[in-house]
């Protein structure tokens, strides 16, 4: 019905194109580049929305010699890194604020795939060498650097990067990987991320990026996944921007029943603009609306209570009567997962096409709640988080813990790949070299009870820290049981010494450890939903069929060192000085003076009796004590006219200084 | 020196030298100017107090206008209400405000758990007197009934990366709620839901709702160890989740959205950049709104200036709150100081005649005040106790305060109960949000400081100068008994280094350092016997049912045994036998001993415990250096000896440490109620707190006093 018109154009333009750049290729789809738009909407259970565009573009295996000049839609400055770094694979993402585990979920492609830390994060597999990899690591960092405006240049250097051999990624040896925690994000890496789009943010999905809007939220995760194939499979840019926004509403007061009603929200609410027009250069534009395996189950369990039948909300007529919610728009397809370890509670998403919208008639969602519905989001096996124990700046340690999220199904309904008895946990943690760590202190701990490492750890790679050269990397496989209840890892370290011009600014706020990366490499998080036609193929529902393991990120941690004071070399520069005085003069005094010699001019400077000024001095001092003027005074009156002249000189200056003051003023 | 004077008679020595020795040979006037001045300078400070002020540029204080409204009031006026209507039901176990508060907080959004600890009983240890105890071995006889349970809400800032947190903390009662405890918690609620809302949180909120029935510093404590120190392997955990795990099945799941938000795994947020304690005064006295700060630690260890800073701008500029800090009330009643406040007042007035630039003069009011808050801020920082829940973070280094608000009328009116509520939380969200704005941890303004009043400080580099001066004469006079005791001449007397005495006698150049030796030892062993004392209340303490007054008898008893036997094994002074050498100046290296000990011993305590070391030093350094035998005095039969001799008795006997604590207690509190347990229990809070003050009085006071004690009853 409505799909019709959602097929042609893209067809049409495909054809246009072909007219107008007619070059004499062979008319094969795939060899053309495309570019297509989506954005996945999806309530979250503690009254946020998830919102998730997805962008991609291909380009086509080189096509001889105009590759790389050329390009119709792909953009020119990708394609070129790719070329000149020979990128395999490559992801690139800015993120503000945390992914909140539990109660965003942690089970599913978006929060396996989108949830990243906090700050910069880049990986990237070249197709190079070995000992050529981190050659081009370096320039990969500084271009990439110029290109989004962010100081990825910072990763440069070898303290920060690592090489994960197995743990983070499978390609082995030619990975690079690297964090900037305390990169702060803003509209200056968004602005150059959308040039990469054909419509940047003039048409198209991306004209909802209302900059206020999408900063406010409490999640904000742009990302950057290139795929190059060499010759085969050509270049494939996916750009991912992940929102979780609160929709305005009116806070629930009290605990009345209608408080927990889910806000209402709609497109126009939440990013406060409308979708007018698409982006004519994308072969496909649509949105779409999520709706959980949990929030499903519930909206079942409602349905039930309801006394009309139907389960599924695939029907218009049973979405328009289901008591859950209501919808502004009908959705022009509804699509069901399939699952064959699972019968009821499948995730449904309902696809709204965006070719049928225009300015006088933009598109605007509304999801309007009709009875409160609690439920919550699929959750990993294991809920890890890290934390640092001890006080004091010697030493500490770092724990992570991994705390079973106590959902069984999980564990059933995982894509298990074979029946194991065993879970299995990969852990990656980077730690700069100043936070020394001992791997030989590591101690597990499963269920309050303390185990030996070769009982939990399968595989375990560790690659000590170098000071000033490289960051410590330890790779852990560990298989705990199946009833696992709570795990926990601990590691000691000592806080290292930095040299004064190591700090960086603003040292007094402490260092970070980044996240560390936690997967489950028998877990995968693949959804797969039911398509009637396997053509219309849209880029993003088959992200959601790969299968990659279930990951997760641990919070970044703040590790207070041990930070000078930075006056303080001007101090230690004025106490040295001092010292070397002191002690300089002191030897050349020594090296210098011949007490001989001296005892020989005190002799004959008392058969002269001295100058004529002390002479006279010394017979006035002894005609005011009324004493009769010894021609050779003793070293002690001498030495006491010393004393009462300077004291005399002393009271002089002090006099006149008070008078001068006085009088000055 | 000595050998500086054998060279040559002619050749000059080095200036420093002469200096020296000028200054070793006048110790008594030096003694006597560097005392005084001491002294001087301490009375002084109140005036040489500077203004407080922001020293990070980053806070900003006050630059954004309160946002809490009276919604928020309204919500946290709707608390105070349920928790009070709760505690009227008689009801056992308190956990039902527990639940209530948790279930207030989960509705904001935040994250809420519980945390179950038991009260640490305070032990004794002399081996581990610093280190923290092991918590796995803490848990006394554990039983379901006995434990706390403290509600933890957290607010995780929506952009911020969770590095960092602020802590709130409202002690109470679940089992009797009072007035305002429940307001404090309205406060912090008002403002933890205006947080829940805010854009500009940076750092993550921990409001942490502490039980205080064990008392607010052990609960506070509790949670502060589990977050900073973890167990993960302990069965005291384990028997601890299965009694509370039974409690909570007992009670019916009303709300399943709440039920789920609480969880039961301790749950964190990053690093503490500073926590604020916050209380509500019962009953109000005073005539206007105030605020007390309490900001003194453990071993007098202070929160950055910065905090309290603050704290007294908001409430002074922005909330019109009068802030004060604690002082001892006594001493505004002097007669002595208003005098002396007046005088100083006047000379302030005669140098401004002199020269309008010179502005030291205070008013006399003030200048009682400010002593009398200086004196308190010495005597808190002095014993080494924390006065408040807030002294739990500065054993992991975090900065905090506790701020006690108390309202000029009675609340019961709705209408002044809600703008008591909007302006406690104004004030709170103001600290909070300037907290918020610290990019690094607070180490701008300064650590070791002595408040003369909310606003006026007085920093390290200005209070050292009362304690150098009053310390400066010991090495001097030690030095000078020493030389007294080597070049001791009848025919000399205080002409020292002549160049006879050296080559005259061998022998007594060998036999004086024989009895130097001999003098070390003393000091010694009392100094031993010091530690020994120290150690005794552990074994008292063990002794089971018995009144703090027959413990403090038999601790008396134990040290005064004690030191006989030690004089019996390693020799008493007055048995011991030097027949060829006449005994009566050994008196003089005794004394020269002992002073040198006193002072490395104050040395050090400066270091760890300043206030400590200057209150030490007031009675200690008089004390040491006017001690002489009493035998000497009063042979002599001069006036000068005569008042000599009373003043080493008056001495002697005020600066026994027992007698020090009775006089001053009666000083301050009046001589009404003073029972002989008081000092037992005084030092049990002090041994309970780990003080390093306790140390002091062991290993340094005590024994500087009975050595004093010798000297005076020295026979000569």
């Amino acid at each position: 019905m409505a799909r019709l018109p959602r097929w042609t154009l893209p067809l049409f333009l495909v054809l246009l194109f072909q007219l107008l750049f007619s070059s004499g290729s062979v008319l094969r789809e795939s060899d053309e580049e495309e570019f297509s738009e989506e954005l996945l909407l999806r309530p979250l259970p503690d009254r946020k929305v998830l919102a998730h565009f997805h962008f991609e573009s291909r380009a086509p295996p080189s096509l001889a010699d105009s590759y790389g000049r050329h390009h119709h839609l792909f953009p020119k400055a990708i394609a070129q890194l790719v070329q000149k770094f020979r990128v395999k694979e490559m992801e690139l993402s800015f993120t503000q604020g945390r992914w909140n585990y539990e109660r965003w979920g942690g089970f599913d492609p978006i929060s396996s795939k989108n949830a990243k830390p906090p700050g910069v994060e880049l990986w990237a597999v070249f197709d190079v060498p070995q000992n050529q990899v981190d050659v081009y690591w370096k320039n990969l960092t500084h271009s990439l650097s110029g290109l989004f405006c962010a100081s990825i240049n910072f990763l440069e250097s070898s303290t920060t990067y690592s090489a994960p051999q197995w743990s983070f990624h499978p390609s082995s040896g030619s990975l690079r990987y690297g964090t900037l925690p305390r990169e702060a994000v803003c509209t200056e890496n968004l602005t150059p991320w959308l040039k990469l789009l054909p419509c940047r943010d003039k048409a198209g999905l991306s004209t909802l990026m209302d900059r206020p809007s999408i900063y406010k939220g409490f999640y904000h995760s742009q990302r950057l996944h290139l795929t190059s194939g060499g010759l085969e499979s050509g270049i494939i840019l996916g750009q991912t921007l992940t929102v979780v926004l609160q929709p305005t509403s009116q806070r629930a007061s009290g605990t009345s029943s209608g408080a927990n009603l889910q806000p209402s929200w709609s497109l126009s609410s939440v990013f406060g603009r409308k979708v007018t027009t698409r982006c004519v250069l994308a072969k496909s534009s649509n949105v779409y609306l999520q709706l959980e395996r949990g929030l499903v189950t519930e909206l079942e369990n409602l349905q039930k209570e309801n006394p009309i039948s139907g389960a599924v909300f695939m029907d218009s007529e049973e979405l328009r009567s289901n008591p859950g919610f209501e919808l502004s728009v009908k959705p022009d397809w509804a699509f069901k997962e399939v699952n064959s370890l699972h019968s009821k509670g499948l995730s449904v998403l309902y696809e709204y096409s965006m070719a049928k919208y225009n300015d006088s008639e933009p598109f605007d969602l509304t999801l309007t709640w009709k009875s409160p519905v609690v439920w919550s989001c699929p959750q990993a096996p294991l809920h890890a988080s890290r934390f640092l124990m001890g006080s004091g700046n010697e030493r500490g340690a770092i724990a992570i813990s991994l705390i079973s999220t106590g959902l069984k199904e999980n564990f059933m309904g995982a894509n298990f790949v074979e029946d194991r008895s065993k879970l299995e946990v990969d852990i990656f943690q980077v730690v700069p070299w100043y936070i020394k760590v001992y791997f030989h202190t590591l101690r597990v701990f499963v269920d309050g009870k303390p185990q030996a490492l070769a009982d939990v750890v399968e595989k375990m790679r560790v690659s000590p820290s170098e000071d000033k050269v490289s960051p410590g990397v330890m790779e852990l496989l560990l298989k705990f049981p199946c009833d696992v209840e709570s795990a926990t890892l601990t590691l000691e370290f000592d806080k290292g010494f930095l040299h004064i011009d190591e700090y960086p600014p603003d040292a007094n706020q402490g260092f970070d450890i980044p996240s560390a990366v936690i997967s489950f490499p028998y877990f995968h998080e693949s959804v797969y939903y039911l398509q009637d036609n396997s053509l219309n193929k849209a880029p993003m529902l088959s992200k959601f069929q790969d299968k990659s393991p279930v990951r997760s990120y641990t919070e970044v941690l703040l590790v207070p060192l041990t930070t000078p004071d930075f006056s303080m070399p001007y101090n230690v520069i004025t106490i040295t000085c001092t010292v070397f005085a002191l002690y300089f003069g002191s030897l050349l005094n020594v090296l210098r003076r011949r007490v001989g010699e001296e005892e020989r001019f005190l002799k004959n400077k008392a058969a002269k009796r001295g100058g004529r000024l002390p002479q006279l001095l010394s017979k006035l001092y002894a005609k005011l004590r009324g004493k009769e003027w010894e021609s050779s005074p003793s070293s002690s009156v001498l030495s006491s006219l010393v004393n009462t002249k300077l004291i005399l000189k002393v009271i002089l200056v002090a006099g006149i200084a008070i008078v001068w003051q006085f009088y000055s003023k | 020196m000595d050998e500086s004077e054998v060279e040559a008679p002619k050749a000059k020595p080095r200036p420093i030298v002469r200096l020296g020795i000028f200054l070793i040979s006048h110790s008594l006037l030096f003694s006597v100017f560097c005392c005084t001045a001491g002294l001087l300078t301490l009375l002084l400070l109140p005036l040489l107090a500077k203004n407080t002020y922001i020293s990070e540029n980053a806070l900003m204080p006050g630059s954004a206008n309160p946002m809490l409204s009276s919604q928020e009031v309204s919500e946290a006026n709707r608390l105070v209400k349920s928790l009070t209507s709760l505690d009227l039901q008689p009801k056992g176990s308190g956990i039902e405000s527990q639940r209530l508060i948790a279930e207030f907080m989960s509705n904001l959004g935040a994250e809420v758990n519980y945390q179950k600890f038991y009260p640490r009983s305070n032990q004794f240890h002399p081996l581990h007197f610093f280190s923290y105890p092991d918590s796995g071995t803490t848990w006394v006889n554990v039983s379901c009934s006995s434990h706390g349970v403290n509600t933890i809400g957290i607010i995780r800032a929506p952009r911020g990366d969770g590095k960092e947190a602020i802590v709130l903390v409202t002690p109470y009662n679940p089992l009797k709620i009072g007035p305002g405890e429940a307001l404090s918690l309205g406060i912090t609620y008002s403002v933890f839901s205006l947080l829940t809302q805010v854009t500009w949180l940076a750092k993550d909120i921990i409001w942490l709702v502490v039980d205080s029935r064990y008392g607010e510093y052990a609960a506070v404590d509790a949670w502060l160890r589990d977050y900073h120190m973890p167990v993960f392997s302990g069965l005291g955990s384990v028997n601890a989740e299965t009694c509370y795990g039974s409690n909570v099945q007992n009670e019916p799941k009303e709300n399943l959205l709440t039920e789920r938000k609480i969880h039961d795994g301790f749950r964190r947020a990053g690093t503490m950049a500073a926590a604020l304690v916050i209380k509500v005064a019962d009953r109000s006295e005073h005539f206007e709104d105030s605020l007390s700060i309490y900001a003194e630690a453990s071993n007098g260890q202070m929160p950055n200036l910065d905090l309290i800073n603050i704290v007294n701008y908001l409430a002074v500029h922005r909330q019109g709150l009068r802030v004060k800090v604690e002082k001892i009330w006594s001493l505004l009643n002097c007669k002595w100081l208003l005098i002396l406040g007046e005088i100083l007042e006047s000379l302030g007035h005669v140098a401004r005649s002199l020269n309008p630039q010179w502005k030291f003069g205070i008013p006399a009011a003030d200048y009682v005040e400010g002593i009398a808050t200086l004196a308190s801020s010495l005597y808190y920082q002095a014993l080494g106790v924390p006065t408040g829940p807030h002294g739990a973070f500065r054993d992991y280094q975090v900065d905090a305060i506790t701020l006690e608000i108390s309202s000029r009328v009675a609340l019961n009116n709705k209408a002044k109960r809600n703008d008591f509520l909007l302006r406690g939380g104004w004030l709170i969200e103001g600290v909070v949000r300037t907290v918020n704005n610290l990019l690094e941890k607070f180490h701008q303004s300064f650590f070791l400081y002595l408040l003369t009043s909310p606003s006026k400080f007085v920093s390290v580099g200005v209070y050292m100068i009362a304690f150098a001066l009053l310390v400066a004469p010991l090495p001097m006079v030690a030095a000078s008994l020493y030389a007294e005791a080597h070049n001791v001449d009848p025919s000399s007397g205080k002409e020292k280094s002549t160049p006879s005495v050296r080559t005259t006698d061998e022998l007594g150049i060998t036999l004086t350092s024989c009895k130097w030796l001999n003098a070390a030892k003393i000091v010694f062993v009392v100094h031993l016997w010091g530690a020994v004392v120290s150690l005794l209340p552990y074994f008292i303490c063990q002794i089971p049912s018995c009144t703090p007054t027959t413990r403090f008898g038999i601790w008396v008893l134990l040290s005064i045994f004690s030191l006989l036997i030690l004089y019996l094994i390693l020799g008493s002074p007055f048995s011991h036998v030097n027949a060829s050498q006449p005994r009566k100046r050994d008196w003089v290296l005794l004394k020269s001993v002992t002073i040198s000990v006193a002072f490395i011993g104050l040395c050090l305590m400066s270091v760890i415990n300043f206030a400590t070391a200057e209150i030490g030093a007031l009675l200690m350094v008089p004390m040491c250096l006017m001690a002489q035998p009493l035998k000497l005095d009063v042979k002599s039969r001069s006036l000068r000896s005569f008042s000599r001799l009373v003043c080493n008795l008056a001495l002697g006997f005020i600066a026994f440490p027992p007698v020090t604590f009775f006089v001053l207690k009666g000083v301050f509190e009046g001589f009404g109620g003073i029972a002989v347990g008081d000092f037992w229990n005084w030092l049990e809070s002090i041994w309970e707190w780990s003080s390093a003050t306790y140390l002091y009085l062991g290993m340094v006071y005590l024994p500087c006093w009975v050595l004093c004690i010798q000297v005076l009853c020295h026979r000569c």
